[in-house]
């Protein structure tokens, strides 16, 4: 079987499992995976940038903040519907990303990771302050979503629907991108800048298109943080966002895009079995799984799963678009 | 062929992950509302028990210890009450989720005690939607009692902030008419709430607030903006401010040698915090200082010794969280806000309905509960909810808070106040 | 006049918060090249014991001094145990278990002492000082002074001891030091206690100031690692002077500026860093252009 053919296969087997899926589980678990296709839309983002190009982001809850308040200011304000207001999302936060991409240019390791993280640390000051736009502390009620009447289903079903067709579409445009020139310009650039430079690479451009690319996933998954909640408020976008968003990157797998849907899964579902184990302080469950799973797969989930099929079966190591050869970022 | 048997078992695996995710289901034996059988009656709630409002999962586990006690005791009414109590990390869509698993998968038959303004205003649309009792939630903002019409499966249950600091500004006219006010407050719809209900009791003095520093959850501490204050002349502060920041503020007062009568805020008056205060301050920082009450604080003891509310709170506490510190004032908040919610719910009666539930919520009176201050009568009519709109006034001296004239009632104020 | 001086003086002693703080950050990424997200929450939890065993009435310094060996044991145990096994994994790897470890040493806390605030024994005087009208407190001018002398502690032993010209070589060169006979594993481990304790000190030194509770450290580390990626990262006396600074620029910011105030400074100064970090890419002191997180 050829490697795109497995791929494909695999594609098909992700499609077909995510269209059931609503039709065996419960109503409330359909709600939850719309909250998950959101993270892995935005972790799908930070694998491009910080697992393909080496660029550490610690602040991109802001690029979500951007996203949903986007989404909620034009529906809340404007009455502009959400088909409307997802792609003006992603267009705003991408040009903000952009933006940053270019400081981000001057910046590396840790001086980037600040410097994004200090992004996270003041979007709920800026949308307090701004509150004529934004609603000020007391945030924007949205109003829920409601299926068109040829698709016979309910408003939370067909959410889910569109929210991972979205990611789906994130997936396919992520890979082109990757696969191709792009693809080697920014993995050249992470693993020998000077050599990439050297034959041409044009350095700026590149990196700050990831950075723009990564924004604009989490400006899209912002808004699919936002409508589900069918409320956005500052308390909605604090660092904490940020921080389980690389989390969930590290721990789904940063090398390979399969990663982000491991992430989306355990950023969403970690804390609530974390609270089935320990009621009285979640928190401690939740670190001590954190710095558990680090030990055991320390590439991982998907990686350590990876690992885990080739000491099975070895094969002839093939890449698709889907993986990347190990970062070190 | 091999690899495909083995990706459609992936495939299997993973939707039997997201079934074992789901847990069990809960169906209700008969026709009645969801969350409701013959001998059970289950309410579900959520509160952070993780992240940096962590403290107020204590209201949680107080609750917890009142309906275990309520349980032992032969139940309301028959029925035992089931209180499913989940980490919500003070996050609103968190709360959301957690929130619709409890309606659709566990039917709850109501929500009760959701803790924090933004949380309860990502919830309400919802519950309200689906006619779910959205009861006694954990925030004094005064939309859960002024916008019944929009929402009226929604209420309240302690004082609302902005009545309290009508209080303040009362008091402030009547004992210090030239007083120069400088306010410090949380940067949030709380301090904001304060601030409304301030310049609403000052009405045509409002000049009388010389400067205004807010500050931030993130800042490390607020002796910038207690300088800024005293710099600006100002003799009066309004400490409209979280324990951590109230406490900061009274200890950067004494220090910069600042002596302003000082308001207190409700949220930060527990006599643990003062004690804190008047040990890295001196007695100076805090004497004297004005606040409101209408619980009983569990760390003063030598007011509610013998007193029969606090004697069962201590029973409560050594039977069912033995380990909790008596003093938290969180733990008796929650065993005090249960105890209305299993009174309401006995009042309802045996043949018990959301709506019922609901309509008693919205018209009851309730003259014992144990934990609120002695005299203190939790009242709602169909056309005012707020059910507790009853405060004394207290002053600091020397080791405990003396209550000061009489209990002064607020409705008059509180209706004028949400017009 | 007068109110510039206070807001000067209440920022250096803010400041000085943060510079022990950040000089902890400093060390451990010395030692291994990554930023530690749990060191303040480790210094929370050491602050809680020392709190714990003043509480059973053991005079203050002993209590002190106890608790720093437990900090250095813990931190030695911790680098043993969790952060070795990720040492040949991708930086991000370690930088996850930091989190991980922030978040059980919150939770732990919570746990075991409750969230109620608590005040915190201080070795100073508490009656307050005043210099031309400018008030302070002894324990201000305590805290600046204990982290200026930890920081001269820390450049005599990494200039002038043996050990500390070890660690620092197998910091720098693993492989060469491994060749000449320094046990690298341990330098690495004995980083992180001497963080630890960084930590502890500082710990006991803030809680007088912002009371103990679990969430303590959680704004402190913020500011502290701005500040240590201001003063460039590699360097303890840039984290101590770049604390300073964002205590007294921090305080100007919101007290001064009518656009900005307190609800954005903390905005405002972050902004300020980065635009220092465009122009100056290594922070203030440092040299070396840094390629790990």
């Amino acid at each position: 079987m050829s490697s795109r053919g497995g791929m494909l296969t695999r594609v098909a087997i992700a499609a077909i499992v995510i269209a059931v899926i609503p039709w065996i589980v419960p109503s409330f678990l359909v709600f939850d995976l719309i909250f998950v296709a959101a993270f892995t839309i935005a972790i799908l983002g930070l694998i491009v940038l910080t697992g393909m190009n080496g660029q550490i982001s610690l602040g991109h809850g802001a690029f979500m903040a951007l996203g949903g308040y986007v989404v909620a200011v034009l529906a809340h304000n404007a009455g502009w519907p959400y088909w409307l207001g997802v792609p003006l999302a992603a267009i705003a936060s991408g040009a903000f990303g952009v933006l940053i991409g270019l400081v981000a240019l001057r910046l590396e390791g840790v001086y980037l990771a600040l410097a994004t993280f200090s992004l996270a640390v003041a979007t709920p000051s800026f949308l307090k302050h701004y509150k004529s736009i934004t609603g000020g502390f007391g945030g924007m009620s949205l109003d829920p979503v409601q299926a068109p009447a040829w698709a016979h289903m309910d408003g939370q079903h067909w959410l889910y629907y569109v929210a991972w067709a979205v990611a789906g579409a994130a997936f396919l445009a992520s890979a082109l991108l990757v696969h191709g020139k792009l693809g080697r310009a920014l993995r050249a650039l992470r693993d020998n800048p000077i050599a990439a430079i050297s034959f041409g690479v044009n350095p700026y451009y590149y990196k700050t298109l990831a950075f723009g690319w990564s924004a604009v996933l989490a400006g899209v998954a912002g808004a699919f943080y936002a409508i589900p909640t069918a409320y956005v408020s500052p308390d909605t976008f604090t660092v904490a966002l940020s921080i389980t968003l690389l989390i969930g990157a590290v721990l789904g797998g940063i090398t390979t895009f399969w990663g982000a849907l491991a992430g989306g899964l355990v950023v969403e579902f970690l804390p609530m079995l974390a609270q089935r184990v320990n009621a009285g302080a979640p928190g401690v469950t939740y670190g001590v799984a954190l710095v558990l799973v680090m030990l055991f797969l320390p590439d991982g989930i998907v990686g350590g799963f990876m690992r885990a099929v080739r000491r099975i079966r070895p094969a002839p190591a093939h890449r698709s678009a889907f993986e990347t050869p190990a970062a070190t970022p | 062929m091999k690899r495909t048997v083995r990706k459609a078992a992936i495939g299997i695996l993973a939707a039997a992950f997201a079934l074992t995710v789901t847990g069990g289901t809960v169906t209700p034996a008969f026709a009645a509302d969801p969350g409701l059988t013959d001998t059970e009656i289950v309410l579900g709630g959520t509160h952070p028990f993780s992240g940096p409002a962590s403290a107020y999962g204590n209201i949680g586990k107080g609750i917890g210890a009142y309906f275990e006690y309520v349980n032992d005791h032969g139940g309301v009414n028959g029925r035992k009450i089931k209180w499913i109590d989940k980490d919500d990390g003070y996050s609103p869509p968190q709360a959301v989720q957690l929130v619709h698993q409890m309606v659709e998968q566990d039917h709850v038959f109501a929500i009760f005690d959701t803790l924090g303004t933004a949380v309860n205003t990502a919830l309400r649309p919802y519950l309200n939607q689906n006619n779910i009792p959205h009861l006694f939630v954990a925030t004094g903002a005064t939309t859960w009692g002024k916008d019944y019409q929009k929402f009226p499966w929604t209420i309240g249950w302690q004082p609302d902030y902005q009545a309290e600091a009508v209080l303040y500004a009362q008091d402030v006219l009547r004992e210090h008419p030239k007083a120069k006010i400088g306010v410090i407050y949380q940067n949030d719809d709380y301090g904001e709430d304060m601030n409304t209900g301030l310049k609403k009791g000052l009405g045509s003095h409002q000049n009388m607030i010389v400067k205004m520093a807010s500050y931030e959850t993130s800042d490390p501490n607020v002796s910038s903006q207690i300088s800024t204050l005293k710099a600006a002349g100002c003799d009066t502060l309004m400490n409209f401010a979280t324990p951590k920041f109230a406490i900061q503020s009274m200890v950067a007062a004494a220090q910069q040698s600042w002596k302003p009568v000082t308001y207190l805020n409700n949220v930060a008056n527990a006599i643990p915090y003062m004690r804190a205060a008047a040990k890295a301050g001196g007695p100076s920082a805090v004497a004297g200082i004005i606040t409101t009450y209408y619980l009983k604080d569990p760390a003063n003891h030598s007011r509610y010794a013998g007193d029969k509310g606090m004697k069962l709170y201590e029973e409560i506490m050594t039977k069912y969280i033995p380990s909790g510190d008596k003093e938290d004032g969180n733990y008796l908040y929650g065993v005090s806000i249960a105890y209305t919610m299993v009174d309401v719910l006995k009042k309802a009666g045996r043949d018990l309905t959301r709506k019922k539930v609901m309509d008693v919520a919205a018209n009851f009176t309730e003259k014992d509960n144990p934990l609120v201050y002695p005299g203190v009568v939790i009242r709602t009519s169909p056309n005012f909810r707020f059910p507790i709109t009853q405060m004394i006034t207290a002053k600091w001296l020397g080791t405990d808070w003396s209550p000061t004239g009489v209990l002064v009632d607020t409705r008059s104020t509180t209706t004028a106040a949400t017009k | 006049m007068h109110d510039l001086a206070q807001q000067i003086v209440s920022g250096l002693a803010t400041g000085s918060i943060f510079a022990s703080m950040a000089l902890a950050l400093v060390l451990i990424y010395r030692a291994m090249g990554i930023i530690n997200f749990a060191q303040g929450e480790m210094a929370m939890f050491t602050t809680y014991i020392a709190w714990q065993l003043a509480q059973t009435g053991m005079p203050l310094w002993a209590a002190f001094g106890l608790t720093i060996a437990i900090a250095f044991v813990g931190g030695v145990l911790l680098e043993r145990i969790v952060i070795r096994p990720v040492e040949g994994a991708p930086p991000l790897t370690a930088v996850i278990v930091t989190l991980g470890l922030l978040i059980t040493f919150n939770g732990l806390a919570g746990w075991f002492w409750g969230y109620i605030v608590k005040s915190f024994p201080t070795p100073f005087p508490t009656t307050p000082l005043q210099i031309a009208g400018v008030a302070f407190s002894a324990q201000d001018v305590g805290v600046i002074v204990v982290s200026l002398f930890t920081l001269g502690l820390i450049s005599l032993f990494f200039q002038k001891t043996k050990l500390g010209l070890a660690m620092r070589a197998a910091a720098l060169y693993p492989e060469q030091s491994r060749v000449l006979g320094i046990r690298v594993g341990w330098m690495l481990a004995l980083g992180w206690g001497l963080a630890s304790v960084v930590g502890a000190i500082s710990g006991i030194m803030i809680a007088p100031v912002v009371f103990l509770d679990p969430n303590m450290m959680q704004s402190v580390i913020v500011y502290a690692f701005a500040a240590a990626v201001l003063g460039g990262i590699e360097s303890p006396i840039g984290a101590v002077v770049g604390g300073l600074i964002l205590g007294v620029v921090i305080n100007l910011l919101g007290t001064y500026v009518e656009a900005i105030g307190n609800e954005l400074r903390l905005a405002a100064a972050l902004a300020i860093i980065v635009l220092v970090l465009v122009v100056r890419p290594a922070g203030l002191f440092g040299r070396v252009a840094v390629h790990r997180v």
